[in-house]
């Protein structure tokens, strides 16, 4: 087997891509967090943009629909007073039968900077990250199951943030894991950051035994997967799952592991609920709870757009 | 604007005896300001002086600091700066009489990025700058209102403010880093 | 023409010879063999002084892609590549464009492949029409035409019925069926289940599906004997279940492929496209089993399992890249690789990719079934001259066929062919 080099840092350990919360290092995660913090205060300012990316381009390519993130993320780089062009590629060049590496060739003859990357294969920003020039950048705005790492890291500051330190922490991360990018990241972010007790919560059917590999503990009971916890991570659950004989119902589904308010009794008190969004009302998570005084949804939100600023202004700043 | 300063050397740059010329100086200014003085030190050796001299002169409030990290010229070879410090301006910026206050001027590109990063929050009525050594080899036209001591030192040396342990405030000289 | 293969050393598994000698061919037969050969002269000389001299090597899977890219010279290149790593045999798939079911394109393509004096080529047909699972081919017909027997490529049959009456209708006249145990549900993946497939967020195969369909076909063997050759096995716990059924006596024999000899699923590293195979590559307790087995036996043949991808076809997120590389030039080199790997014997070898594979096609060898796949008096000449210490790099210039992807690009491997001969033609020259 070849030994290859992660090809989100460059030879002297820095990152240029953002692809993956996997395989970087305590140091690393913690930078993008510290350097966020700098970062929440510009929305406050009168003025709300910093110039660190006057003049670069920042491409949205979203293969997969997502205005949420697509805007966030468009913020982010505004605020840094890099220059956006948003590509909706499901009605364009994509849809003619243009090959990914064919449109990423034709968008970097238009001198993109960095590359927002929304894919639904697994492994497709690795493509991309291994295709580019030296000095264009890569972010993983998500990529089929295997990683978001941006949402990741802005989960890691919200925790932090209400929190401190994770080496104290408990962590449950409840609902569809199996197709969660957003559970990867995490799960991986959290181990790194030193959370010691990481639990992915749902049926056999959307939980797969072996996430224990990636050092977290397996529960389908929900009770034993949120005792004692101080953060919930609920995660959204698609109606595709219902089709394919992974779930009976959405009822059924909040019947056995939907968040509740007597059911969030079973964590700690002080417990914050998470959500990386779209909210279903009634599947995952009960009003009730994504309205109450634990829910930090809206922060997650806030601190999303320091993250992505952070991400950018990092990635842009070292070299091949 | 002073009138001319004769250079001093190196060895006579006392930062607690410069402070306290700095220190008188400036209260003369703040009893014939008409309307409050506002100190902002500039991160990071401009902090502990504005924070003494807040306390020393008696002013209302705190200091405030500003970190010229987000406006830096340099981003594109240096990349990210220690962010450790963020700009807070602990009083109303719109029509406030700013004074700068810093260890060292030198090129003037650190107070370029700093006049940036002020006027992002709002508009001041006015912003003065007062510093404890001025070296000279300005690349922008820059200058200090209130300049205690001049210096020569070779663009070789760099010029650092370091606090000891009981607060007292000393100047270190050491080779520039490639 | 009049071949002397002078000095090398000649292995022939099948009778467990392995002596310094001489060779001579003529006629498309072996002639002689001894110490030095008096009254022939020859017309070619071979000097094998340092060489193994073996019998040609015969591949049970390798696509040409014919019918179907006949516009690129696919045909031209493979078959060049195919003697270049010494095989003067090879079985190719059914799953052509069109599909090879009817008897026009089997005659077409043997036709084709004489024509070049290549290596020999034995078609598998297609077991139903299209591939589809569901009519019967004329097997009889395109047996006549020349298959050898009769598959799905990697096509599963859903239809347990449909499957029942292939080999009811296959065994009804001896032909043999050619099957890769995947279930077609649980076969849907693209990489091996498991730990590293729930981290890297990719759909997996889990080996529940080669057991369940190496259990269905068993069961369904014991009601209707027929001769099944399970293509590719993958798993231990499918290699334990064919281990069972030899010795339970069902008329059964298996292959593997050298990526999955040597290949496992972390070898993907940052999904890398060129490990998007067919069937995936397991973990390292599955390629432990399946060296162990071709070891002792229990696998009969060493395949290339080749697949002349394209580059685009690999330029692609994993999922959606094509399966499959090049190995043709890779098959003998690859083998020796296991073997002194394994401490394996060469005569042990060498038999995995001669005798080993000329047993599993058996009698659809007609005539040649008496000395395919070995050295003998009198019977084809069939060779293939390698040094077995020198060493190559795979890449992209090494090369000929047209496929230039393959798992094992910049690995430098073992065994340099010198000389491939096939029906006593010099089909291959390094000299």
């Amino acid at each position: 087997m070849r030994i290859q080099r992660n090809p989100q840092l460059n030879a002297n350990g820095e990152l240029i891509h953002l692809l993956s919360t996997e395989g970087l290092s305590k140091d690393v995660l913690t930078n993008i967090l510290d350097t966020a913090t700098n970062f929440v205060s510009v929305s406050d300012r009168e003025v709300k943009k910093v110039p660190l990316l006057r003049g670069k381009s920042v491409f949205n390519l979203f293969f997969e629909n997502s205005t949420r993130t697509r805007t966030t993320f468009d913020i982010a780089a505004t605020r840094l007073s890099a220059d956006v062009i948003n590509l909706d590629i499901a009605r364009s060049s994509a849809s003619k039968g243009e090959s990914l590496l064919d449109t990423i060739d034709n968008l970097s003859a238009m001198a993109a900077d960095i590359f927002v990357v929304r894919h639904n294969e697994s492994g497709a920003p690795y493509l991309i990250a291994q295709h580019v020039a030296p000095h264009v950048h890569v972010v993983n705005a998500g990529d089929g199951r295997h990683a978001h790492p941006t949402q990741a890291l802005l989960d890691m500051y919200t925790i932090r943030h209400f929190k401190g330190d994770f080496s104290n922490l408990s962590v449950a991360i409840v609902g569809d894991v199996l197709h969660s990018r957003v559970a990867r990241s995490n799960i991986h972010a959290l181990t790194t950051l030193g959370c010691p007790d990481v639990r992915v919560v749902g049926p056999k059917t959307l939980v797969p035994g072996d996430m224990a590999q990636m050092g977290a503990r397996v529960c389908n009971d929900l009770r034993e997967g949120i005792s004692g916890v101080d953060v919930v991570i609920a995660l959204r659950l698609q109606n595709e799952r219902m089709s394919g004989a992974l779930l009976p119902s959405a009822q059924e589904f909040f019947k056995s592991y939907g968040l509740t308010p007597e059911r969030m009794q079973w964590a700690k008190p002080d417990a914050i609920v998470m959500h990386p969004g779209p909210i279903n009302r009634g599947v995952e998570i009960a009003s009730a709870v994504a309205d109450g005084p634990q829910a930090v949804i809206l922060s997650q939100v806030t601190f999303g757009i320091a993250v992505r600023m952070a991400v950018m202004s990092i990635v842009a700043s070292h070299d091949a | 604007m002073n009138t001319p300063l004769k250079a001093r050397p190196a060895s006579e740059l006392n930062a607690e005896s410069l402070y306290q010329e700095l220190l008188q100086q400036m209260r003369v200014i703040v009893a014939k300001a008409d309307s409050p003085v506002r100190l902002v030190g500039i991160a990071s050796g401009g902090v502990w002086l504005a924070h003494r001299l807040q306390a020393d002169l008696g002013l209302e409030g705190s200091a405030g600091v500003v970190s010229s990290s987000m406006h830096r010229d340099d981003f594109s070879t240096r990349g990210l700066s220690s962010m450790s410090v963020q700009t807070q301006l602990p009083f109303e910026i719109n029509g406030a009489n700013v004074w700068l206050i810093d260890d060292v001027l030198y090129t003037g590109r650190t107070i370029r990025a700093v006049l940036n990063e002020l006027f992002d929050y709002g508009r001041p009525a006015a912003v003065k700058l007062a510093v404890l050594v001025d070296r000279g080899q300005r690349e922008l036209p820059v200058e200090a209102n209130l300049a205690i001591a001049r210096s020569d030192l070779p663009a070789t040396q760099l010029l650092e403010l370091s606090r000891t342990e009981d607060g007292q405030l000393t100047f270190g000289i050491e080779a520039t880093p490639e | 023409m009049k071949i002397l293969i002078k000095s090398g050393r000649v292995i022939d598994p099948a009778s467990g010879m392995d002596a310094q000698q001489d060779v001579a061919i003529a006629g498309g037969r072996i002639v002689a063999m001894g110490p030095t050969i008096p009254d022939f002269t020859p017309e070619k000389t071979v000097d094998a002084r340092g060489a193994i001299v073996a019998p040609g090597l015969i591949d049970l899977c390798a696509r040409l892609r014919e019918p179907g890219f006949e516009h690129e010279s696919m045909l031209e290149s493979e078959m060049a590549a195919a003697v270049a790593g010494g095989i003067t045999s090879l079985v190719c798939p059914p799953d052509t464009d069109p599909v090879l079911d009817e008897p026009g394109l089997v005659d077409m393509l043997k036709f084709r492949t004489k024509k070049l004096r290549q290596a020999r080529v034995f078609p598998l047909g297609a077991l139903t029409r299209g591939l589809k699972g569901e009519i019967l081919t004329e097997m009889a017909e395109l047996t006549e035409s020349g298959c050898v027997g009769f598959g799905q490529a990697d096509v599963p049959i859903v239809n347990t019925q449909v499957l029942q009456r292939t080999f009811q209708y296959a065994a009804s006249f001896g032909y043999s069926v050619w099957l890769r145990p995947q279930d077609y549900w649980l076969g849907q993946g693209v990489a091996a289940s498991g730990a590293l497939a729930t981290r890297m967020g990719l759909s997996g195969v889990p080996v529940a599906a080669e057991v369940i369909a190496l259990q269905t076909i068993f069961e369904l063997l014991r009601g209707t004997p027929a001769r099944v050759h399970l293509c590719r096995i993958s798993s231990a716990k499918g290699l334990a279940l064919i281990r069972q059924a030899k010795a339970e006596g069902l008329p059964i024999t298996c292959d593997v492929s050298v990526h999955n000899l040597h290949l496992i699923d972390v070898d993907m590293g940052y999904y890398d496209a060129r490990l998007r195979l067919q069937p995936p590559v397991r973990q390292q307790v599955d390629r432990d089993a399946l060296r162990a087995g071709l070891a002792d036996g229990t696998i009969d043949a060493l395949v290339s399992d080749h697949n002349p991808v394209e580059a685009d076809a690999k330029n692609l997120p994993f999922a959606q890249a094509e399966p499959g590389g090049t190995a043709l030039e890779l098959l003998l080199s690859l083998a020796l690789k296991w073997g002194q790997t394994d401490g394996i014997p060469d005569r042990q070898v060498l038999r995995a990719l001669t005798r080993g594979p000329a047993n599993v096609l058996g009698q659809s060898l007609g005539s040649l079934q008496d000395s395919l796949g070995q050295i003998v008096i009198g019977g084809v000449a069939d060779i293939c001259v390698f040094n077995p210490t020198d060493e190559w790099v795979v890449s992209d210039g090494s090369l000929r066929s047209q496929g230039k992807h393959t798992p094992f690009s910049g690995y430098a491997l073992p065994g340099r062919v010198v000389t491939t001969i096939a029906g006593g033609f010099v089909a291959f020259d390094s000299q």
